[in-house]
């Protein structure tokens, strides 16, 4: 089947989908999209986070004809340009990447915490990122990363 | 070779999704995906055809009409938590420990009840507060009541060219509290779980246990002692004997076994504690309120 789809501003024709496939199968292998990674396809880890309608999912749990006619953002429409968004600039400052597998999920996911909690607490933080796994940072200079970016983006420090 | 589900449908209105499922009764519908996708992503038997609900506005929405609140089944669970707190706090405090912020955007009320695992942490808030599932096909509609809903394990009594539209919960008439026992604090499978919602009007209580039967199960001998040893006029402090009497009744009505997440002897102790702990926070909830200005034993 033919799904059409507007993706990271852009409208997107993916020819040939299967009914089961899912959103992220599509935007990885279809249309050259692989910033959202595909690890676990069971919604655990976190690491193919995407915006759908403003909304960060899992993309792997979102079958490809659901997002018919619908808008995605993935890791790849967060930079300006050149300049990378103030919540990527922040996880490589902090040293918050290693193997960077877990990396675009939590950049969404923090994108989208800043979004609507500019200054969040260190539990809402916790919290926020729950569903992303990382298997090699041990999370604190993720969590000092979150914080940097809210920082910079309007947040106290 | 993949055998991937031949067909997508996607009716754009509800009476569409109910033509398409009595046509195609053997359709798996799919809201949030966060059961189904998993399943398709891992190679189990697929089904011919995926029915998705996502494009259908009703089931999107809910409603207050009086006291009672019709939740659409496509509501997702972090709208429940930000719009429903305050007319289904124990649905909301379920909704709170379902998996992580992207599943609850995702996972619905109507999928829980779809997959009718007996996990599922909809379901003790519902059977507490005494839900209906309210279901159609193209024959018409009916209320299921919540207790008659679960059949057995991942099994109820939905039809198979029914599909589910909405559930009815009479909004809260008292504190309402949800506690689940899992390995961490987030993305965790309920070991147990327990919801107690008391109707201080009525001088009743409802429970609901999760994870700890073939089915989500009700604790009726715990509600009725509760509705007859609690003062409801001049509350007192609670009694730490009708507490623990009340613990025991609702572990007395599990029917737990032993899996991977637990042995049944644990989770007949967990739930005893749940149903403590929750009787202790929903009593002092329910003394503040009739004390007005929130002054409990000094608690502010
Ligand atoms: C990482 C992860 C963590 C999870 N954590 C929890 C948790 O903590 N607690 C918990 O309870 N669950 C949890 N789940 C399971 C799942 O999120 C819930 O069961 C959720 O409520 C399913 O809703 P959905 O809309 O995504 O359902 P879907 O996957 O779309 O559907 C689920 C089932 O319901 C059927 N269905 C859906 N809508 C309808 C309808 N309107 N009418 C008839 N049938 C319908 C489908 O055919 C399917 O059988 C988790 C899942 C994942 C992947
Ligand atoms: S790949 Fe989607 S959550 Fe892990
Ligand atoms: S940096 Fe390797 S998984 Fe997070």
């Amino acid at each position: 089947m033919r799904v059409t789809l507007t993706v990271n501003g852009e409208r997107r024709v993916a020819d040939d989908v299967w009914p089961g496939e899912s959103l992220l199968y599509v935007l990885r292998e279809r249309l050259g999209l692989p910033g959202a990674k595909n690890a676990c396809e069971q919604g655990e880890c976190g690491s193919c986070t995407v915006y759908l309608d403003d909304v960060p999912v899992c993309s792997c749990l979102v079958a490809a004809g659901q997002a018919q006619g619908r808008e995605v953002r993935t890791v790849e429409g967060l930079a300006d340009g050149g300049r990378l968004d103030p919540v990527q600039a922040a996880f490589a400052e902090a040293g918050a990447v290693q193997c960077g597998f877990c990396t675009p999920g939590l950049i969404v996911q923090t994108h989208a915490l800043l979004r609507d909690d500019p200054d969040p607490a260190d539990a809402d933080i916790r919290e926020a990122l729950a569903g992303n796994l990382c298997r090699c940072t041990g999370y604190e200079k993720i969590i000092e990363a979150v914080k940097l970016a809210a920082a910079r983006t309007g947040g106290s420090q | 070779m993949r055998t991937d589900p031949a067909v997508f449908l996607r009716p754009a209105t509800w009476a569409e999704a109910l033509a398409a499922k009595a046509e195609h009764p053997a359709a798996r519908p799919i809201m949030g995906g966060t059961d189904v996708m998993v399943e398709l992503n891992f190679d189990r038997p697929r089904p011919p055809a995926l029915l998705d609900l996502t494009a259908i506005p009703e089931l999107a929405g809910w409603e207050r009409t009086g006291g009672l609140i019709r939740l659409g089944a496509g509501v997702p669970y972090t709208r429940i938590i930000t719009e429903l707190g305050d007319a289904l706090p124990g649905l909301a405090g379920a909704a709170r420990t379902v998996g992580s912020p992207q599943i609850r955007n995702r996972g619905t009320v109507g999928g829980n009840l779809g997959s009718a695992s007996p996990a599922g942490d909809a379901h003790p808030p519902l059977l507490a507060t005494g839900a209906a599932v309210e279901v159609a096909s193209a024959r018409g509609t009916r209320e299921i009541p919540i207790g008659d809903f679960f059949t057995g394990p991942k099994r109820s009594a939905l039809l198979p060219d029914e599909l589910i539209r909405a559930v009815r919960v009479p909004a809260a008439a008292g504190p309402q509290q949800f506690a689940k026992v899992g390995t961490r604090n987030a993305m965790v499978i309920a070991v147990c779980s327990f919801a107690l919602a008391l109707r201080p009007a009525d001088r009743a209580a409802g429970t609901g246990i999760g994870s700890a039967g073939p089915v989500p199960l009700q604790a009726p001998e715990a509600e009725e002692f509760l509705a007859g040893e609690l003062d409801w006029t001049s509350p007192e402090a609670l009694d730490e004997r009708v507490a623990r009497r009340f613990g025991e009744l609702v572990a007395a009505a599990a029917r737990p076994i032993d899996d991977v997440r637990g042995h049944a002897a644990y989770r007949r102790h967990a739930l005893a504690v749940l149903a403590r702990r929750t009787l202790t926070w929903a009593w002092d909830d329910y003394r503040r309120e009739t004390a007005g200005a929130g002054d409990v034993d000094g608690q502010r």
